[in-house]
């Protein structure tokens, strides 16, 4: 049989995005802070009276950060439909302070909408790797969330928390944009959290 | 060109063809015959648009190549079928008469794993370089592992 040749990836000639990718894959979990601000930060709150100073601002920028999710467009199959839905004008997720972006660089959240096949999931693990931290996924349908009615498929990922966390799974086939929305709001809830604690809500449920 | 004429051709021009059916008519011969009948079919029946190339794995019997072409300025549309044989991976490829048939071998080869001879750029067009065993037999087991995404 003929061997096939192997194709090297372009990719591989970037080598400082590979560096930088690899930086943010150390990074584990946290709110990425300088020094200088948190002692700035810690100063400011240890100062008679002035941590009513801080509590207010972390209020207000805990609600300004909850409310201010981008997410990046990523759509893989029918699903992505409903979340374009969702993203328009009917359903409007701009209220919630959402702008679907085209850049993993500038966005929080990435939606994996669909499914995800053995030839896709390195390039949604490349793309999720590449957005900034603290970042956040959801994942919305039958199919992302266990691989679906595709699930015995010769080419089907299992479940895409088997490539990336996910903090919040949306079942449906495909989801409405009712749940997607329902998702949404309890992924600003666990973003909520994260900033109130500092820690990673579990994630809902898993359903099919 | 009608069907009648299309069918007294074949017999003169291909006496080994089997040919059944009408609408698509169905052409059955050995793999020796593969690129003579396609290149009848394309010069001398006018079937110029190569619709579709594919296979079927009967199992112990072997695989069977199935080609659709049809004659886009008639009526005429041909099923052109070729048995391998049991235990058989070798085929002629279609290249040479349909250049159409290219990536639709590339295909066949991914999922059968049959090995077009002649083909110019015989690998794997849909699946990855590394990727192990061809889906689409049957002796393919269902929910093969993957490790880690399955």
């Amino acid at each position: 049989m003929k061997d096939a040749p192997r194709i090297v990836p372009v990719w591989r000639n970037f080598k400082d995005l590979v560096e930088w990718e690899q930086l943010h894959q150390k990074r584990s979990e946290g709110d990425k802070h300088s020094d200088l601000f948190v002692s700035l930060t810690e100063g400011i709150h240890n100062f008679p009276g002035g941590f009513a100073l801080t509590t207010v601002a972390d209020t207000f920028l805990n609600w300004a950060r909850k409310s201010s999710v981008w997410p990046v467009t990523f759509g893989l199959a029918c699903c992505a439909i409903e979340m374009m839905a969702t993203f328009a004008s009917r359903f409007d997720v701009e209220r919630l302070g959402m702008v679907p972006w085209a850049s993993p660089r500038h966005a929080d959240l990435m939606i994996v909408s669909g499914t995800v096949t053995i030839k896709m999931a390195p390039m949604l693990k490349r793309i999720y790797d590449q957005m900034p931290d603290p970042k956040w996924a959801v994942s919305m349908g039958s199919c992302a969330n266990s691989g679906g009615p595709f699930r015995h498929g010769y080419h089907v990922v299992k479940g895409v928390d088997r490539v990336i966390p996910v903090d919040v799974y949306v079942p449906g086939c495909p989801p409405p944009p009712e749940s997607l929305l329902n998702g949404l709001l309890l992924l600003q809830d666990q973003i909520a959290h994260f900033h109130r604690t500092g820690k990673r809500a579990e994630p809902t449920p898993k359903v099919d | 060109m009608t069907a009648e004429q299309a069918r007294t051709l074949l017999a003169e021009r291909l006496p080994g063809a089997q040919v059944a059916g009408d609408r698509p008519m169905v052409v059955t011969v050995p793999p020796d015959a593969w690129v003579p009948l396609a290149r009848l079919v394309k010069e001398t029946l006018g079937c110029w648009f190569f619709s579709f190339l594919s296979a079927v794995d009967w199992k112990e019997e072997g695989l069977e190549v199935v080609a659709k072409v049809d004659n886009a300025d008639d009526t005429l549309s041909l099923l052109l079928k070729t048995r391998l044989g049991p235990g058989v991976t070798a085929c002629p490829s279609l290249t040479g008469v349909y250049k159409g048939a290219n990536w639709m071998e590339r295909e066949c080869y991914d999922m059968f794993g049959i090995r077009f001879e002649g083909h110019p750029d015989l690998r794997r067009i849909l699946l990855g370089d590394d990727w192990a065993g061809h889906p689409l037999l049957k002796s393919y087991p269902v929910d093969a592992p993957h490790p880690p995404y399955r």
